[in-house]
């Protein structure tokens, strides 16, 4: 954490002297088996005297958390933020903490793949979507991950053959199909027009902000394509002023842990119609070198530091209106989207940045 | 230097919570009569949609429900996985079908096994209906129902 926070002080110039605020996000702290870890973090941050603030949004906290950055920036409050998050995976255990015996019901809760592999399985059947539309995704994502040294998992021969192969863990989602337990962290200086205007490298100039949640578990809920992400994508389109996502769009990062929610999210994001989203995939529209790159950093199925994953898409698609994502650039990127989402479709968080001032 | 015991870099320390559950008024009656044998749900006044177990209240409405309804044991596969993988602290042995099941005259789906048939076979539509554990096993339990098998011919 203390790595990212410098790294990210010293790419915009700042030491800790110039900002006003640490915002501060992680998933659950049963994940860890550590409570409330922002009281001392500050201190091992370098951070003491600061306001401190921790969002609390599930998976998608750390695209939440840096909304909440923005927003503090936009009201004035604060002219330069620094906001951070993280997870320490290899010290815990989040599928243990997904699986908890509930009182009088059958404990058959197992983990977040089972949960959300029944709504794959009925996406799959209401679009009669082909078995290995999951595995290219995967196979797409991990080739993006040896573009980008950040990322976690790096598998030079990774096939289609390999992931087909690979066992299932929850039906239809198999091993490769699904993001590593990572440890990691990810921090982004947040500052004002003026502030921003002086920073040593380009900026990323942030259009638009959105989140939104739901409640979990209702009668006629759509799992496939949720109505709260509908409504997050429809306010930052309106903010960020996109109304061909598909066109105006030149990369985005999609927090997809399991392969088969690209398809569903290009869908419900309004890049293609509902039922189109597997023929992106498939024609390879999203690859790096397609007309919709989607996670080129090699995406949560590459890394999965989960309290950092939904920062690490709103820092990727700044990194890449930046110029400055390296090997996994997108050639020309102007306009990307970052995407996080939480708990049982229940949050969601999105912003849209673009390389020129609006 | 051989003597140096190795430094210890991680301990592990069990940690074990108990509480007490307070059900409130809706499930304390889906529970007083599931030990009867009997499911019962409640219909929202907004939306129509009958939930059980029944929560006092409908998510999508943001309003409090009260008509109890009385449903059968027997439905309809909404989805399902076939889990690989054992789920921690679950003595239930993988391969098994977790199941979203939509009882006939509910709205919205409940979670449980389905059992009695080759996984391969268990597909969405599928009928299932309740097999119940022994009378005598019976307590304030959703797992008074021991898993969900298929209907005949379906």
């Amino acid at each position: 954490m203390r790595q990212a926070a410098e790294r990210a002080l010293e790419d915009a110039g700042c030491t800790w002297k110039d900002i006003d605020a640490l915002i501060l996000g992680k998933a659950p702290d049963m994940f860890e088996g550590v409570v409330m870890p922002e009281l001392y973090l500050s201190d091992a941050l370098g951070a003491n005297g600061k306001p401190v603030l921790r969002v609390h949004t599930a998976g998608s906290v750390g695209g939440s958390t840096a909304v909440v950055a923005a927003n503090y920036v936009q009201s004035g409050a604060f002219r330069r933020v620094l906001t951070v998050s993280f997870e320490k995976q290899s010290e815990s255990n989040a599928t243990w903490a997904l699986s908890p015996r509930m009182p009088f019901v059958p404990h058959v809760n197992a983990g977040a793949g089972g949960f959300f592999a029944p709504y794959m399985r009925l996406y799959m059947e209401r679009y009669g979507v082909p078995e290995h539309i999951g595995c290219l995704v995967a196979v797409k994502d991990r080739q993006n991950a040896l573009k980008n040294p950040y990322a976690h998992l790096q598998i030079p021969d990774i096939s289609l053959e390999m992931v087909m192969q690979s066992p299932m863990l929850w039906e239809p989602i198999r091993f490769l199909e699904s993001c590593p337990s990572s440890d990691g962290a990810c921090a982004l200086v947040l500052a004002d027009e003026e502030h921003a205007s002086r920073s040593p490298n380009p900026p990323a100039w942030i259009l638009g902000t959105s989140t939104r949640a739901d409640g979990s578990m209702y009668a006629g809920k759509d799992n496939i394509h949720p109505a709260s992400l509908i409504a997050c994508a429809k306010d930052v389109y309106a903010k960020a002023g996109i109304t061909d996502p598909r066109r105006q769009i030149d990369v985005a990062e999609l927090y997809v842990p399991f392969s088969w929610y690209e398809p569903m999210y290009l869908e419900t994001l309004g890049f293609c119609g509902e039922g189109e989203g597997w023929k992106l995939v498939e024609s390879g529209a999203t690859a790096l070198g397609g007309d919709l790159p989607i996670n080129a950093s090699g995406g949560v199925l590459s890394s999965n530091p989960i309290g950092a994953s939904g920062m690490l898409r709103f820092g990727e698609a700044a990194l890449q209106v930046r110029g400055m994502a390296g090997q996994h650039q997108v050639e020309g990127a102007r306009l990307a989207l970052g995407h996080a989402f939480g708990g049982a479709h229940s949050y969601y968080a999105m912003w849209a940045v673009s390389a020129d001032k609006p | 230097m051989s003597d140096t015991p190795a430094p210890v870099t991680g301990i592990e320390v069990p940690i074990n919570l108990q509480y007490e559950f307070t059900a409130g008024k809706a499930l304390t009656r889906f529970l007083t009569r599931i030990r009867e044998g009997r499911i019962v749900g409640q219909r929202c006044p907004g939306c129509n949609n009958v939930y059980v177990p029944p929560r006092g209240m409908c998510a999508a409405c943001g309003i409090p429900t009260e008509e109890e309804v009385e449903v059968v044991d027997e439905g309809i596969v909404e989805s399902f996985t076939v889990v690989h993988i054992p789920i921690p602290g679950n003595p239930i042995k993988p391969p098994f079908v977790a199941a979203n099941i939509l009882l006939d005259g509910t709205d919205m789906a409940c979670l449980h096994r389905v059992s009695e048939v080759d996984n391969a076979r268990v597909h969405v539509g599928m009928r299932v209906k309740a097999r119940w554990k022994p009378r005598e096993e019976w307590d304030y339990t959703f797992e008074n129902i021991a898993w969900f098998r298929p209907v005949e011919g379906s």
